[in-house]
This record gives structure tokens, sequence and C-alpha cells, in this order.
């Protein structure tokens, strides 16, 4: 355990949390010392935010105690915790759009009446030294709408600190920003330990655990596995300690046989997000598609899916030019596409595992006009063999499945499809390490079969090791075209980062 | 993908529901059983609720409000909703009694009838899916438009109709007038659209998350669309016949009916914000609206306090849906 003689900021005991009938937090003892910065980690699902969101009050315990400077609390809301001096920032931090940074910098502080008077100027006063005290330029005055989110970040820590927060529980806060973002919030993190704050960080990353924490606490299934000073443990221990069995070599490249051009973007553009994208796909090979979040990498995935299409510019399938202006269209041309976000685009929460799975290819499921029942459960049964899903049922709505389950599902429905070409957007964003390692074997396997694969990845490794080729975009346009021979995480983010932003980042 | 595990780990999934659960918790059961309390009440209050004709007969009296209810509520589970179908109905009875009034045979009258209900439809269709408007405004416009120019064109007066097309309520199929037998066809039709086609579980999927919808290759516009066009035809057949049952036309006819048809739509466990109810859930609740309402008719229950109790049904019907959806889907 500690070997400190610092008394704990926080002492958690026998922590427990039952949501319905599942434990998915057990007899978790943790101490949180002053002046550390303090990782959880832990695969989806394994406790780290849950047990986060108990700090901050979001959840209440089902068992155990906290104890805050050797005195028992009660964190029962957020507000509660707020007042303790436990702030939890959000990894997309929630705000009051249309008000002003300042506002929101004092949201949930004001002490006053329903119908006092709005301290404007004092306000302003005090939302400039918090942003001062950070170090950090964003004009207070502007609405939120329209600020980066690592700027939102920013505010919400400014909000920690307006509330002179002891604990500040970072949830996931570096996979929106850019690597110049990062070490801004480093930065801060580390000023802030200085000062003697904690700082509690959750991220997935572990070359940025290892730049930042002092100690780290692995979860693994709701239990707490170890606690240890970074140093102590290799990337090999941690890996080992999250899933619980030696990892395998996962990112291997199948040697699929590369074909002829399957798709091929001539100059699309659609102003304001991404101008001048070309590019080709040929069977059997998969591209990746790197850059910065926002850099109109989704965009260019939607146009060529007729989500949103494209103003100008055209594409070929199989060497014909088609006109895509609906998802429907793109279907029929032996598309297919996995979106990004999964819960918007990808799944209906509320209904059947089956019917999420069978809803793309309705001539398959309904040859006669009405729905074959047993022909959409021999589908189901398939794609959970093939992918092993795991479920209980699959009638069970598909909001009740772990988020690498849900992806498999969506991943089915196009297999259903047969599609040529296969668009995969973050594919493997929040899902275990270990399931991870079995969409890499299924892409690979994709590609063997022929089918062309634009994987879009914001995970420099996962592009490096799967792709033959790596596109990256950079402020809407197409920056670089690697083969995979030259293809380096440096070759990637030198591509991937604005020239322009970076020489205004040197002179700021 | 070598490995196959398809024992259902506990951090994967929750447990699975027993069957007899998720038949039991359902809107409609509730419904049911509140269907099965009125008949129960309403033959204490009164003998004549035994006598099945006599439910019949109350039910033609909503019958054209049933009817488009069943049609509404695929508006619903869609995720939209349409309010102007009554007003729909009083605009389209009143051109068809106009225009039959003007020399012109029954027969073409009833088709100009049935077109401007279908025009009305496409109004509703081209504001809220052409013109991306949120469907509860657009249509509380439409609903004041149309009752609006039914007044203008009807003024105050009966616009009356022939004497022989007079009595749609009276036509008897094996015992059961014709309007209630074409709400159980339709009822039954738009069940199985809703519940077996491809149309139908699109209908569903729509409305549980339209952006995955479209993502998923189905033309939300072309099915929205249809649902308004075919609310605005429903409604106009119901107009028509409201006409012969009533043997005159009003600019008023059906007033508040959107209302009524909503009620039915949320007590048979529609959910207002889509993506969940059936058509079972509506025919029930139609029947159940009847009988409490005539309950309340045969029990002598002042009028105002009739619609306290409707008022208080519904409400207490939303709470119970929510209750069961928040209960059986997290």
């Amino acid at each position: 355990m500690t070997d400190t003689a610092v008394a704990p900021l926080i002492s958690a005991r026998g922590i427990g949390k039952t949501f319905a009938t599942v434990d998915v937090l057990r007899d978790v003892d943790l101490d949180l010392l002053p002046g550390e910065i303090h990782a959880l980690l832990g695969e989806n699902g394994a406790g780290k935010s849950t047990f986060a969101k108990i700090l901050a009050g979001v959840h209440r315990p089902t068992r155990g105690s906290i104890a805050l400077n050797g005195k028992p609390v009660e964190v029962t809301s957020p507000v509660v915790a707020q007042k303790l001096g436990i702030t939890l920032i959000h990894q997309e931090p929630i705000s009051f759009p249309d008000l002003s940074v300042a506002e929101n910098l004092v949201i949930g502080a004001a002490e006053d009446g329903w119908f006092s008077r709005v301290p404007w100027a004092e306000m302003t006063r005090e939302a400039n030294r918090l942003m001062d005290l950070l170090g950090v330029r964003i004009d207070v005055t502007r609405p939120m709408r329209g600020l980066s989110i690592a700027d939102q970040q920013m505010v919400e820590i400014a909000r920690a600190l307006a509330s002179n927060s002891r604990l500040i529980i970072m949830d996931e806060p570096t996979a929106p920003l850019t690597p110049r973002e990062v070490e801004t919030l480093f930065a801060i993190a580390r000023k802030l330990r200085d000062e003697g704050r904690t700082i509690v960080f959750i991220s997935h990353r572990l070359e940025e655990v290892r730049a930042l924490c002092d100690r780290v606490t692995i979860f693994r299934d709701g239990n707490k596995i170890a606690t240890d000073t970074i140093g102590n443990l290799s990337d090999a221990d941690i890996i080992r300690l999250m899933i619980g069995r030696p990892v395998k070599e996962y990112m291997h490249k199948t040697g699929a046989t590369i074909g002829e051009v399957a798709l091929e973007v001539e100059g699309l553009t659609l102003p304001g997000v991404f101008s001048d994208i070309s590019f080709s796909v040929r069977k059997g090979e998969i591209v990746g598609l790197g850059g910065l979040v926002g850099a109109g990498r989704t965009d260019v995935a939607k146009a060529i899916f007729g989500v949103t299409p494209a103003a100008s510019g055209t594409v070929s399938i199989n060497g014909k030019r088609v006109s895509i202006t609906d998802p429907s269209q793109a279907i029929a041309l032996g598309l297919a596409f996995v979106p990004e976000d999964r819960a918007v685009a990808g799944i209906f929460r509320t209904l059947s595992v089956e019917q999420n799975i069978s809803v793309a290819v309705p001539k398959q499921l309904a040859p006669g006009g009405f729905i074959r029942r047993a022909v959409e459960r021999a589908m189901g049964e398939d794609a959970v063999r093939k992918l092993s899903i795991r479920l209980a049922s699959l009638r069970q709505p598909i909001g009740e499945l772990s988020g690498g389950n849900q992806q498999k599902a969506i991943l089915a429905r196009w297999l259903l499809t047969d599609p040529g070409v296969l668009i995969l957007d973050e594919p493997t964003r929040g899902i275990d390490i270990g399931v991870k390692a079995e969409f890499y074997s299924i892409i690979g396997e994709l590609a063997a079969q022929g089918r062309a694969i634009l994987l879009i990845s914001s995970e420099l490794p996962e592009l490096l090791a799967l792709c033959d080729r790596v596109l990256v975009m950079s402020e809407g346009r197409l920056t670089a075209d690697i083969p995979r021979s030259r293809a380096t995480q440096e070759a990637v983010m030198r591509a991937a980062v604005p020239r322009r932003s970076t020489t205004e980042g040197a002179a700021a | 993908m070598s490995t196959t595990k398809t024992a259902p780990a506990q951090a994967d999934s929750s447990p699975v529901r027993p069957r007899w659960q998720t038949l039991l918790i359902r809107p409609e059961t509730m419904t049911f059983m509140l269907l099965v309390v009125g008949v129960f009440g309403g033959s204490v209050l009164s003998p004549f609720f035994l006598d099945l004709s006599y439910i019949l007969r109350s039910f033609t009296l909503y019958s054209e409000l049933a009817i488009v209810a069943l049609v509404l509520t695929m508006v619903i589970i869609a995720g939209e909703i349409d309010l102007s179908p009554a007003a729909n109905m009083a605009l389209s009875a009143c051109i068809f009694a106009w225009a039959q009034a003007s020399g012109v045979p029954i027969p073409l009258a009833i088709v100009i009838g049935l077109l401007s209900g279908l025009a009305m439809g496409a109004l509703n269709a081209f504001l809220v899916i052409g013109l991306q408007l949120p469907s509860i405004i657009v249509t509380i416009g439409t609903l004041t438009l149309f009752r609006g120019l039914a007044q203008v064109l009807a003024g105050d007066k009966s616009i009356r109709v022939p004497e022989w097309f007079i009595g749609v309520d009276k036509i008897m199929l094996a015992g059961i007038p014709l309007p209630v037998v074409l709400f159980i066809v339709l009822a039954i039709g738009l069940g199985i659209v809703l519940g077996g086609t491809i149309f139908g579980r699109n209908i569903y999927q729509i409305g549980t998350n339209e952006v995955a919808a479209r993502h998923a290759g189905i033309r939300s516009a072309r099915i929205k669309s249809s649902l308004f066009l075919l609310v605005g035809l429903v409604a106009s057949v119901a107009g028509i016949m409201t006409a012969s049952r009533l043997g005159s036309v009003r600019y008023d006819i059906a007033a508040g009916g959107e209302l009524q048809m909503v009620l039915m739509a949320m007590l048979g466990g529609t959910y207002i914000f889509g993506g969940r109810g059936t058509i079972l859930g509506t025919f029930l609740a139609a029947w159940l609206l009847v009988i409490v309402s005539t309950g309340m008719i045969v029990a002598n229950v002042l009028p105002a306090v009739q619609l306290v109790v409707l008022g208080g049904l519904l409400i207490v019907a939303i709470i119970a849906t929510n209750l069961i959806y928040s209960r059986t889907q997290r």
C-alpha cells in the first residue's frame, strides 16, 4: 500500500455499486493523497468511471464509505461534491452554449436569491482572474458556443478552481484534444498538483498516464486490482493487470491480394468543411484516414455515403461514376458505413439486437413483403457465432449490450449487405482492448476477402499496424498519402497538424 | 475470431427478462385491464352495458375519430404528430357537401372530398418533411387553417346531403354497424402492416432513432410523407362518413376531435416521443374511451365532470406508459 506518511485527502473503503442486479464495483479501497496525480486505468466497464462518479456524487455507492481528510462524508449529489471541493470534469463538457464563459463559470455557485441582481462586472473580473491563474487566454465575455473542446475543458477546470476544489477528476479529458492542447492541459494539471490539489486522471492512453501521473490504480471487472507508483510498472505489466491475461500480438496484417480500384473519389468538395479530396481504395486494400478530430474525415465519409452529399466532385465505384445523394443509394451500390458515433447514428437503442442486425437488408428479410422471423433469427445467430457477440438474447434491446458488442452488431448489419467497400469511422472507439484485438483481425479478414476498406482512426498505432496506406487530412484538405513502408507516427502527425496554427501557436 | 465465447458474461449484458414479464408488462395490458374494469363498472351502473348492440351503437359516434386515430398512432410511432385531422375531416366534409350541393354528382363529390383530404396531408408533409419544421407547430397551424377554410366555405349554415346518402351508421354487416366494421378491418390491416412488414418496422426505427435509420438506408422522408398523406386521406374518409351519419355538414363537425384521437393513441400506450406503440393498443383504447364516455352519460355524470375524468385518465395513462417503458428498457 502507500509508503508515504502523508494523510490521504480521500479514503474510500469498501465501495461497491450495484446497478439493477449487476455488481459494477466490488469492495474498492483507495486512498488519494494530496498533491498527487492519480490515474485510474481499466477496460470499459471495469468500474473506473463508476468509481469516479461515486466520488463526484453522480452515483451513490451501494456499499462502503468515503472519508475526506479523515472525516466521513456523504457525497449525495454533484452539488454536495462541489461544496466538499470535489469536481468532475467531463470529457465533452456540459455547458450552456448561449451563455458567456463568465456566466458558465459561476453557474451553480450563486447563493443569492432567484431575483437578486446579477453582478456582471464582478463576475467578469473573477472569470478573468481564474483564466490568468490557468494561464489560458479565453475572452470570458464570449458565448461558450464556438469555443474549442479544449477551451471548454479549461472553463470547467477554471470552475473547479472557482470553487477551490481539492480533488479534480478528469474523465478521459484528452480524447478530443490535439497534441498541443494535451500539453497545455498537462502543464495545468501539474501546476494544480504542485499547489497541493489532487487530480484523478482517467485515460486509455498509457503513454499519457506515464507522462503525467504519479500513481496508478487498475480496475478490472469491478474490482480494484492494484495501486502502485507508475515507475514500478511496465506497460506490459499494466496491460496484463488490466485485461487479466497476456496480450496476443493483436496488430497483425493478413496478406490480402490487392486488386482493382473499388472506390475512387475525385475533387470532392463541401465548402467550409473539406475541399478537393481525391483518393482511391483498391479491392483488398485497407486505406487509413488519419488526422486530428475536426479535420473533416468524418464529413468526407458522410459525403461518400450520401448522408451529407458533397457540393462538387465525383465518386466512382468499381470504375463507374455514381451519384449518391442518400445512404440507400450507397447501400445499393455495395457501400457500407460504420459511423463514429454509435449511439447517434448506429444503434436503435430500445429495439432488439436482431432487429438492429437485419435493418439494412430488407429484401433478404422480407422477400414476399412480410418479415420472416426465422430468417431474422438465423441472421442474428449467424452474426453472434461469426463475430462472437456476447449477449443474453437476440431479443434484448441492443442498448443493454456493452459498447464492443453493440459495435459488433453494427458490423454484422453491414456484413449482411456483402459490401464491396467498407468505411469504418473510429470502429474501435470506446471498446475494450481485448475486443479491439478481435476487431483488428475481423478487419484484416474482410480485406482478405477482397473488400476495399477505408479506416478512419485517431489512434496512430491502429492506423500504422492495419493499413496498407495512410491518408492524412488537416483542416479539410488531404495533406499526405503515405505508403505502409514509410508510415510512422511522426510522418502522420506532421501532416495532421495544421501549418498555419502551429506558427500561430509558436507566436502565442 | 478463433474462440467462440457465447456464454453471457456478466459485464457484457444484463440478464434477460422472463418471457411472461415482457408479455404482461406492456401498456396494452393496462389498457385491456382498464377496459375490463370499465365494462364491469358500466354494467353495474346500467343494464344497457350488457347489451352489445348498445355498445356498438355508441361506438359508431366515435368510429370516425377512432379510424383516424389508428393512422395517427403510426405517425406518433414515427416520432411526429398530426393535430390537423379533425379539422381536415370538417374541411373535406364541407368541400364534399358544397360540391354536391352545387350539382356535382355524389360519386365525383366524394372523390373531390378525398382528394382535398389528400392535399391537406400533402401540405402537412411538405411543411414537416420538406421544410423540416416541427410537426406539432405545423399541424396546430394547419388545423386552424383547415377549420377556418371550412367556415369560409360553409359559413354558419348546415349543408344538407341527399336523403339516400344519409345513414352509413345504419348499414349493418352481421349485426355490426358499417363504421365499426371499417374500424375493425382497418385496425387488422394496419396492425399487420405495422407489425409484419418492413414499412411498419421502419416506422419504429425512424421513431427510435431517425439519424441511425437514415444511415441504415431507410428513406425516412418518404415513409413519413406517406404517413401524413395517409392521415389526410383517412381523415377525409372519416369526414364524409360523418356527413352521412349526421345528414348535414357544418364547419364545426369533429370539433376538438384531435384531442380525442391523441387520447386514444396515448391511452393505448403509444409513446409520445416515438418508437413505441401498437395498433392493438389504440384499438383497445378506442373501446375504452367509448365505454367510459357512454358509461358516464348513462350514469348522468355532468359533461364538465366527464372532461375531468377523461383528462385524468389521459394523465394516468401517460404516467403508466412512461413507467412501463422506463422499467423494461434502459
